[in-house]
């Protein structure tokens, strides 16, 4: 597997973004705040209305660091993609099969058993590291039903029925999510997921995260020369990356709600570190917001032994990865997209 | 069968890599992945001394062309020739822009030492069927430079070489047309290819993803 690069997160609005030589060059009113070598960077996020130089964006689209601005509130705004790479082939391939609904369906369907799995060893977990914090019967019987539903998931060739046995697990887990809350309940609940906008702390950070996790799918779709515009399970919606939300499934468990549980039961962030907006929309404070980039960083630095590949790899290469075996399954090396199923 | 199409026309280097991995040279040639590693850079680095399109050198009975593009509507093949050198000779052809007749003998530049496999001999033989094609003539002797050397060693490109392209082309051509990349034998080969975090040479050899998913949600 590839060597895991850095993603370089620009969290101050007003820093614009130039190239010099091989580098990246920070720069506030005209003053230098710091440069960092590209060749080390797999992409770069900026927050906030920031800038960058046309031969930054050059730069980028042509060694395939990915190039992302989002609002401050981590809202989409925009990419930089470059000429896409030359596989024509496997692209056709990809919006060929998205044409056809029950192919579709046979590769969307792995993507919600990974998730469906992945949530239910989340819960299995979470009843062995904390037999004497949480309802172990009533984890259990969940378990037991996304174990029925992955089996019918399986059998399952069409989309909409897909959607549904999706949102049944949905709602069993969701269902137990608040109850893996086990320090600072007072500040930190989940009853609903809401976003835009989030309505309390722990959905501002899982929207935040998902955020981030998308990016990180849809960059390495890109980079494996997939359109992640062109979806299987969700369907095309212009600037939606409906295949980054597909791969996406699969990680959200493992990958962003384990972690917000980690940041929130391990007590690295607090009630302070939210505002409520006039309207009710709950935003991470620009520390917080840091401090979450950090940690998120650090986390994908963290190596695990990939299900299928059986092989040692870091957490932040997990999307590239299935991103690859996509490419290989569509290109009929492999017999069906093996979904990431993590325990 | 002639390939009229000049677009349609395969990388003649590609014969290196297909016959030193057939999947390699799909993930290039047909998926149009690349990744570049120290080899490849290198590569270009000693291609730079030959890459001079513009440079005609005379020296006495030889004339020194670098760079120069070839290609064979025959084999369906197109691609540049480092040197190609020209040696007065009445067995020879006239060619454009000089007196009296020469007989063309292909030279290619390779980083490395000469190998035991005729890898690099045949993209020399492919190399001088084109000349052939495009000068009506017969090529029958070649040179590849090694830089690990420093020399140039004489190769013969008998008959047997040129069917041997022949037929390597007419696969190449067939995977080609389909856009079929295939599966392959892995070795230890795979650790000096710089695609293999494309390829995934282990995949060859795995569990199907059926028994993977299967396994898995039945535990």
């Amino acid at each position: 597997m590839k060597k895991l690069q850095n993603t370089l997160y620009i969290t101050q609005p007003d820093v614009y973004l130039s190239l010099d030589g091989d580098n990246v060059v920070l720069l506030k009113e005209q003053e230098k705040l710091g440069r960092v070598p590209l060749h080390n960077l797999e992409s770069i996020v900026a927050f906030g209305y920031t800038g960058a130089s046309p031969a930054l964006m050059g730069y980028c689209a042509d060694n395939n660091v990915s190039l992302l601005f989002l609002t401050m509130n981590g809202r989409f705004l925009a990419r930089v993609t470059g000429e896409s790479r030359g596989n024509v082939i496997l692209r056709k391939k990809q919006y060929a099969l998205s044409e056809d609904e029950t192919k579709s369906a046979r590769i969307a369907r792995n993507f919600i058993i990974g998730k469906i799995y992945n949530h239910k060893w989340i819960l299995e977990r979470t009843t062995r590291d904390y037999p004497l914090r949480v309802n172990v019967e009533q984890f259990k019987e969940a378990s037991q039903q996304l174990s029925a539903l992955i089996l019918e998931v399986r059998n399952c060739e069409q989309l909409d029925r897909l959607r549904g046995f999706e949102g049944q697990a949905a709602i069993t887990y969701n269902k137990l999510f608040d109850s893996m809350i086990l320090q600072q309940k007072e500040d930190f609940q989940f009853h609903l997921r809401s976003r835009r906008p989030p309505l309390d702390n722990v959905n501002a950070m899982l929207s935040f995260s998902y955020t981030l996790l998308a990016h990180d799918t849809a960059s390495a779709l890109e980079a494996v020369g997939l359109d992640s515009y062109v979806g299987f399970l969700h369907r095309d919606r212009p600037g939606r990356v409906s295949l980054a939300l597909d791969l996406m499934e699969e990680l959200r468990g493992v990958m962003a709600d384990k972690f917000v549980l980690t940041q929130i039961n391990k007590k690295l962030v607090s009630k302070e570190d939210f505002v409520k907006k006039e309207n009710g929309a709950v935003i991470m404070t620009d520390e917080a917001r840091k401090r979450f980039l950090t940690a998120w960083q650090n986390r994908k630095q963290e190596k695990i032994t990939h299900p299928y590949l059986g092989e040692k790899i870091s957490w932040g290469l997990v999307p590239h990865a299935q991103a690859l075996l996509l490419a290989r399954h569509l290109r009929n090396d492999l017999d069906e997209y093996p979904p990431f199923l993590w325990k | 069968m002639a390939y009229s199409d000049d677009d349609d026309a395969l990388m003649l280097s590609g014969i290196q890599h297909f016959h030193f991995c057939k999947r390699q040279w799909a993930l290039i040639h047909i998926e149009q992945q690349w990744a570049e590693d120290f080899r490849t850079i290198e590569g270009q680095h000693l291609h730079r001394n030959a890459d001079q399109p513009f440079t005609r050198e005379k020296r006495g009975d030889k004339l020194v062309v670098r760079a120069m593009p070839v290609k064979s509507r025959q084999l369906g093949i197109t691609g540049i020739c480092d040197v190609v050198e020209f040696i007065r000779d009445n067995s020879g052809v006239e060619i454009n822009g000089a007196e009296g007749k020469y007989v063309a003998y292909p030279v290619e530049y390779k980083r490395g030492k000469p190998k035991l496999e005729d890898i690099d001999v045949l993209q020399l033989t492919a190399q001088a069927m084109c000349l052939e094609e495009m000068l009506l003539c017969d090529v029958r002797t070649g040179y590849i430079f090694y830089n690990e050397i420093k020399h140039r060693i004489e190769v013969p490109l008998t008959d047997e070489l040129k069917l041997k392209v022949g037929s390597i082309l007419e696969e190449m051509q067939d995977y080609y047309r389909r856009g079929y990349t295939p599966k392959v034998r892995t070795g230890a080969f795979c650790e000096s290819c710089s695609l293999q975090h494309i390829c995934l040479p282990k995949l060859m050899n795995k569990q199907t993803v059926k028994s993977y998913v299967e396994g898995k949600i039945r535990e």
